[in-house]
């Protein structure tokens, strides 16, 4: 017995030891140019921004952008002395994690890390991020999209600088829709029956993949005028039983119901896969897709278009985000000075156009509303000017919509609650109130002051 | 430990262990021991104390997003009995650890048998073929068991497909569990097995001639020789499992992205602690049910302990 421990205790320490030494690898290959200064406010001015470029280093960037290693490999070619290592360390929620672990534990922390403007809140108020004003993003006034520049800002402060945007979109696979001669669908009532035409015409080939999504289900409810979350500094209240939600929950109950939803979760392989083969015809999302068909799915080229997304009521006009990211600096990441350089080339400089050429949404208004950028035509979607439709709903973004600060732990438990509906017979609006009251409790727990 | 010890009458059982060695000159407060014994007692502190130490010290704070961290004394753990999520979790990894661990402990005893017969052909093949997932990281092996159990795109999507049938999704809520079930017995017999194989070896062959001199039959053997022999190893695979199955974690953490509603945050009293402490912030909360959840095993393993060693007495 007593030998055994021995040897598992030395196999532990060896593993500690092991350990050690990987984070002081990590840590040493920050480098150290320019400021290292802790804390929300970073104190630190343009000129040291300069400074740090000046002199060079490392960057580690978290993000799962795929644009991103273009962007910063043009970064490199400008300015040979900086190193920018792009790490992919999950796609969203996962990364999150991953961040608020590293945070936590005050080491493995980022120099730049990628947060979707529905989860900067959480990060803001737990003083994760640099205030990036002093730096020079206050000069930046107007240079962005109203909606993305609003979210990245809390009570006087910047944190972040918006990366892109996610104006959502219809995006359908038309050959799939051509051979079994079905229309597009313009209204949410419509998308019901083009589902059920669809399935019927072919049980394999469903209209979309759903299994449950917070984000997803948040934005549809923006779209259809559903304001569940008001936030006012501390005071919070969420409410899902206003028109918009109702609407929502009506149009998706009849497509649980009818089981025309393909059960697979977005970003695994059977998505990809399905995206590939025709059995999951549309997707409803925002304007950053692009590049992650071109990459993901590169064997439906030409089969898949972009169109408006379907409406609540015929004949308007109005659209909601989704997804949509910005490029922060974590407070406890090393060398603020240069990553706030590498943070402006991407999201100002000539970064924005690197990432465009790629295929990224922009969030700034001069590349939105360049002719340049309008008329593009992606090849991958047979040609169409893509960004005509994604500008125009950028334009018609429904106005007035905020997120929870927590809201990135509120998605998290979305499946636990409102994803009832999709297993079992739950309705989609008792699963909707029992996440209302899981976030609500949450909230009080967490010492906010929540009302219904 | 007694799991490898010869069994009762071949006159070494007397040595079990250096456990009795004699404390001379205890008296003399001599501290060459402690000289000895420091360097293991300063990496004991540090990596097995102080972390207890430390969760024991968080649990009895709270820790909010406005409003920082107070200190809240027992509040936590009157909150964990009263978490109907924590129940839950806990009731279903009990259901996992009833079903589960006999099922598989049964299988592994079975192979242990066949190979310790010495009729199996090819047996050394067949030992390492059943050996072999063990090797496997369960992250590896969950990955691949999700590809098998796909119904669209999987095995079970094929076979479907292949033969006109439909087979039950294994990720739906009601069969996730034996889903699961199904990949920690895949990963674990092997493992289980070695550990009945090489205690079934230490029996001294004279007891199976007097066996067979007296007329035993191969049933005969295995009840009253080798099941009586081993019984020591079997509380321990038993132990062992009974803690796998209360830290159940990798399998559902990596089958949640494909079927989220089905294994919630909840899940298992592990995946609750850490969707707590990484997705909620609550490090305080998931601290008091990790625990708690520690307590529940330890006493549930001494208890199955107690109860196989007093038989064996």
């Amino acid at each position: 017995m007593s030998n055994t421990t021995v040897r598992r205790l030395v196999r532990t320490t060896a593993v500690v030891g092991a350990l050690a030494l990987g984070v002081t690898a990590c840590g040493s290959s920050d480098g150290d140019g320019g400021g290292g200064g802790g804390g929300a406010s970073s104190g630190l001015t343009p000129a040291d921004v300069e400074a740090a470029l000046e002199e060079g280093g490392t960057l580690t960037v978290w993000s799962w952008e795929a644009t991103l290693p273009a962007a910063a490999e043009a970064f490199m070619d400008e300015h040979p002395n900086v190193k920018v290592n792009v790490v992919n360390a999950g796609t969203n929620k996962d990364q999150y994690t991953a961040l608020q672990n590293a945070i936590s534990a005050g080491s493995g922390v980022p120099d730049v890390a990628q947060i979707e403007y529905y989860a900067l809140g959480q990060f803001v108020l737990s003083g994760a991020l640099t205030e990036l004003g002093s730096l020079g993003a206050d000069q930046l006034d107007g240079t962005f999209s109203p909606g993305p520049w609003n979210a990245v800002q809390s009570g006087d402060g910047i944190y972040a600088l918006p990366t892109d945007s996610g104006p959502m979109a219809l995006f359908y696979n038309k050959t799939v829709f051509d051979e079994h001669g079905i229309e597009v669908p313009t209204t949410w009532d419509g998308y019901v029956e083009a589902a059920r035409a669809l399935h019927e015409a072919d049980p394999g080939v469903y209209i979309t993949n759903d299994i449950g999504e917070g984000g997803a289900a948040t934005s549809m409810i923006w779209q259809a005028g559903g304001r569940p979350y008001t936030v006012d500094g501390t005071d919070i209240s969420i409410d899902f039983s206003d028109e918009g939600s109702t609407a929502y929950t009506e149009v998706w109950q009849q497509l649980l119901d009818e089981d025309l939803l393909a059960p697979i979760n977005s970003w695994t392989d059977e998505w990809y896969q399905g995206l590939g083969d025709g059995s999951i015809a549309t997707l409803a999302t925002g304007a950053w897709m692009p590049p992650n068909f071109e990459s993901g799915v590169p064997g439906a080229a030409g089969d898949w278009r972009v169109a408006p997304l379907p409406q609540w009521e015929e004949g308007a006009n109005v659209s909601a985000e989704n997804g949509g990211s910005s490029m922060a600096i974590p407070s406890a990441g090393k060398n603020q000075a240069l990553a706030y350089a590498f943070v402006e080339y991407l999201n100002v400089g000539d970064g924005v156009q690197v990432r465009t050429d790629a295929g990224a949404f922009p969030a700034t208004t001069a590349d939105l509303n360049s002719e340049e950028f309008l008329n593009v035509e992606f090849p991958y979607f047979g040609g169409q000017k893509a960004n005509e439709i994604f500008a125009e709903s950028a334009a018609n973004v429904g106005a007035g919509w905020s997120y929870l600060p927590y809201q990135v732990y509120a998605n998290s438990i979305f499946n636990d609650t409102a994803g009832q509906a999709y297993i079992s017979n739950t309705t989609l609006a008792d699963g909707l109130k029992a996440w209302q009251d899981a976030s609500i409790a949450y909230g009080k727990e967490q010492g906010f002051t929540v009302t219904e | 430990m007694t799991t490898l010890s010869p069994p009762q009458g071949t006159g070494r059982a007397g040595r079990s262990g250096p456990a009795r060695v004699p404390r001379k000159q205890r008296d003399r407060r001599s501290w060459t021991g402690w000289g000895f014994i420091g360097p293991f007692m300063a990496v004991f502190a540090l990596v097995f104390l102080a972390p207890i130490g430390y969760s024991i010290y968080l649990s009895l704070f709270r820790d909010q997003l406005v409003g920082g961290s107070t200190f809240v004394g027992f509040e936590n753990y009157q909150r964990a009995f009263e978490d109907p999520q924590f129940w839950s979790a806990l009731g279903r990894v009990s259901l996992f650890l009833a079903v589960q661990v006999p099922i598989m402990l049964f299988l592994a005893l079975l192979v242990a048998l066949a190979l310790d017969s010495g009729r199996l052909y090819g047996a050394n093949f067949f030992r390492i073929s059943i050996f072999l997932p063990y090797a496997v990281p369960a992250v590896v092996a969950t990955i691949m068991w999700s590809f098998m159990y796909g119904s669209r795109f999987g095995l079970i999507g094929n076979i479907n497909d292949a033969f006109g049938v439909s087979i039950p999704d294994p990720l739906s809520p009601d069969l996730i569990l034996a889903a699961i079930g199904n990949i920690v017995t895949w990963e674990f017999i092997g493992y289980n097995m070695l550990i009945f194989y090489s205690a079934l070896r230490v029996i001294p062959h004279s007891l199976y001639e007097a066996a067979e001199i007296d007329g035993a039959g191969q049933l005969r053997v295995i009840t009253a020789i080798k099941l009586p022999a081993i019984r020591g190893a079997l509380v321990i695979a038993t132990i062992f499992s009974i803690i796998g199955s209360f830290q159940l974690f990798n399998e559902p953490s990596i089958l949640q992205k494909l079927a989220p509603n089905a294994i919630t945050t909840y899940f298992t009293p592990n995946l609750y602690t850490y969707s707590l402490s990484f997705t909620g912030q609550q490090h305080n909360y998931a601290a008091t049910v990790a625990i708690i959840m520690g307590l529940f095993t330890m006493v549930i393993a001494y208890a199955v302990q107690l109860r196989g060693m007093r038989k064996e007495a």
